[in-house]
């Protein structure tokens, strides 16, 4: 037996002690990614863990999720679109943004179920109805809105009909009721883009939880971003300047208030910059903005140029929901994210105590 | 109702039981616990857990991991260069040096890396490193062998369990209704009712809830949220949780509420008298970030020592400004898109 190896440090139980990033190679990736030198720079974390293992747990969910956070966001984006297009005879904006809504909304559905342990019991999400359950919130608002949006979507299909149901009652009621059901669609539609911000956030997952304030105007932008890339995707140049306008105001919304959300949540915002996630939001800012340059400089002269800049918003789009998302992931699965936040609020604030509170009893305050 | 997601409560009145049953719940007293996990043997017992992964973590005696699906009670383990209390170690006429507390966890550390499904530590890949002495016992006197590498030691060991907190995120966000406050005042999940959306798994300040893996109809309960009903079947019927009637040592001790936090208070005080300055109770507050746990705590150190949160505070206590926030943007969405809507073409 070979002696062990001992350290020069004390030893001791506190298995594992902080590795924030070294300030040289990490700190200027970082600096890069926030795109601005001001970043706050966080201290190096020093805190203890157990065996360096979570506490809290990573969610359960895979893929599907941020690609249902996408494609919700452009439903959504996309009723809101078609209804004012159809208010202003815009035919070719109306068309997209209806088809786009029925598309979006069919398989984020599809996603949704897909991702739950028991895919046939997805009804019983319909067996109550919880407002301190985002996700069942967001079940009913999906019920609600599911009928209007997909018959606005269908009454766009009537024309692929075979003759005798085109001209039948079937026809005339859906050409008849599309309009009522895309305006009832479109009431309902911003909420479906919102709640997806607080269905991340009301987690204990670190980076979603401390997003709360700023995340659902994240994601309405990127939500309108997205949407309106679609509809500069879909119809001509000189129908689409609503669609611009309202791919380019997304764009600035979610851009601002990102960077506002990152300099609001302190640590917790270090897995936006970090690893997988990190490329994800970085290659997302990017085409965002490459995305709203294109719509503002070409988008109202070239098809082509329209196109493009519509595919760059919406690829940017949803690169950002997957690049939250991953973000989230990785502040569960690190201690660090959970620890020293809450180490921190104890240093400046003491426990947490409801307000009628009364100190801990007996025990002695630990630091 | 005004204090649903927030402050002292009793719960299951505020979940609309009318029937007085006083509040049931845990007092772990880890100051004498001895590790030896006859709690998690009851408890995959008695609730039929199945297995959950046969790994040797290399963390001093805990090859369970976490709490998840199929773990319920989860005994930890840690290694420590203190004595407690006023304890004698004794070392007295022996060489001492630091300990090789450190090389262990060092070692732990390595053999946990790269793992990916029981514990989530994804973070970097295996490293394959030269084996070291463990310092495991001979048939030498401590500290003879290795010329001196010998300190003071305490092992501190915990029986972790699900708090059943009064303010449980879980049941908050339970979209199906699956999650339930029972009569006695603890959350239990309906295995037929969920349907696995995984909310409340990252929704648990402790990690506590997790989806059971493994294939519908051959694994129990596959694809559902699982973790400890405080054996909701043997409370009906009047007897002791499964973890608490095995525990030899009393280390775990199950019943009311009120009257389990009056005895953790006269024994976190009698240790205080005898010296054991670093005990400390966690979770018996009621004004807490959760409301006060139904199950908690009596801890020889820090709550991350034992990977709990230093100050848990329940995620719900923001959602009112949460659903305000996305209003708000909600709003400024619907006012947007009209805005596009006016002016030029």
């Amino acid at each position: 037996m070979t002696a062990p190896k001992v350290t020069t440090a004390p030893a001791h139980a506190e298995v594992r002690v902080a590795q924030a990033p070294a300030p040289t190679g990490k700190g200027g990736k970082r600096r890069r990614g926030g795109g601005r030198a001001e970043q706050p720079m966080v201290p190096e974390a020093e805190f203890t863990s157990y065996y360096g293992r979570p506490i809290v747990k990573a969610s359960p969910w895979e893929h599907d999720i941020p690609a249902y956070l996408f494609l919700g966001g452009v439903a959504a984006g996309s009723s809101l679109l078609s209804a004012g297009a159809d208010l202003s005879d815009r035919p070719a904006l109306r068309r997209t943004g209806r088809l786009g809504a029925l598309v979006g909304l069919t398989f984020s559905l599809g996603f949704l179920v897909r991702d739950l342990g028991r895919p046939s019991r997805f009804l019983n999400m319909l067996r109550v109805v919880k407002v301190t359950s985002p996700m069942s919130v967001g079940t009913w608002l999906l019920t609600a809105y599911g009928p209007f949006a997909g018959l606005a979507g269908a009454a766009e299909l009537r024309p692929l009909l075979p003759r005798r149901l085109r001209d039948g009652s079937v026809g005339r009621l859906l050409a008849f009721s599309s309009r009522p059901a895309g305006l009832v669609a479109a009431v309902l539609a911003p909420p479906i883009a919102s709640y997806t911000a607080v269905l991340l956030s009301d987690t204990a997952t670190p980076t979603w939880h401390d997003s709360h304030r700023h995340l659902p105007f994240v994601f309405v932008g990127s939500a309108s971003a997205a949407s309106g890339g679609l509809g500069m995707i879909g119809a001509p140049v000189h129908e689409a300047g609503p669609a611009r306008r309202l791919a380019i105001g997304g764009a600035v919304l979610e851009l601002a208030v990102e960077r506002k959300m990152e300099q609001a949540m302190g640590l917790t915002a270090e897995p936006l910059h970090d690893g997988h996630a990190g490329q994800l939001m970085r290659a997302s800012k990017a085409l965002t903005v490459v995305g709203a340059a294109g719509t503002l400089l070409v988008g109202g002269r070239s098809r082509t140029g329209a196109v493009a800049s519509g595919l760059a918003l919406m690829a940017g789009s949803a690169l950002l929901r997957f690049g939250v998302f991953e973000a989230g992931q990785a502040s569960a699965r690190d201690p660090k994210y959970t620890v020293v936040p809450q180490r921190e609020r104890l240093a400046r604030s003491g426990p947490t105590r409801s307000p009628d509170g009364r100190p801990p009893s007996g025990t002695r305050v630990q630091r | 109702m005004t204090n649903s997601f927030y402050g002292p409560l009793d719960p299951a009145p505020d979940a609309g039981w009318r029937d007085e049953q006083p509040r049931k719940g845990f007092f772990t007293d880890t100051s004498i616990c001895i590790g030896c996990k006859a709690c998690e043997v009851a408890c995959k017992e008695w609730n039929a857990v199945p297995e959950d992964g046969l790994l040797m973590l290399g963390s001093s005696y805990d090859n369970t991991g976490s709490l998840g699906a199929s773990t319920w009670r989860h005994v930890k383990f840690i290694e420590q260069p203190k004595s407690v209390g006023n304890q004698d170690p004794g070392l007295a006429g022996l060489p001492v040096g630091p300990s090789t507390v450190d090389v262990l966890n060092r070692t732990s550390e390595s053999a946990l890396l790269g793992d990916t499904t029981a514990l989530g530590t994804t973070t970097a890949k295996l490293e394959v490193k030269a084996p070291v002495d463990l310092g495991m016992p001979t048939a030498q006197l401590p500290g003879v062998v290795d010329g001196g590498q010998r300190s003071e030691f305490r092992w501190l060991m915990e029986s972790d369990v699900c708090k059943h907190c009064t303010h449980a995120a879980c049941l908050d966000v339970c979209p199906t209704g699956a999650l339930f406050r029972t009569e006695f005042g603890t959350v239990v999940v309906q295995d037929d009712i969920c349907n696995g959306c995984g909310y409340c798994v990252p929704a648990c300040p402790f990690g506590v809830i997790d989806r059971r893996v493994g294939e519908v109809g051959v694994v129990k309960n596959a694809g559902v949220a699982q973790k400890c009903t405080l054996c909701y079947d043997r409370l009906g019927d009047g007897l002791t949780p499964a973890c608490a009637q095995a525990c030899p040592t009393q280390s775990i001790q199950y019943g009311d509420v009120e009257e389990l936090r009056e005895r953790a208070q006269a024994r976190v005080d009698a240790l205080h008298e005898q010296g054991v300055h670093d005990a400390r109770l966690y979770g018996e507050n009621t004004h807490d970030g959760v409301g006060g746990l139904g199950a908690f705590f009596l801890l020889l150190d820090e709550p991350e020592v034992y990977g709990l949160p230093p100050d848990p505070v329940v995620t719900t206590k923001d959602l009112p400004s949460m659903w305000k926030q996305a209003t708000l943007a909600g709003v400024a969405m619907l006012a947007g898109a009209a805005a596009a809507f006016v002016g030029r073409s």
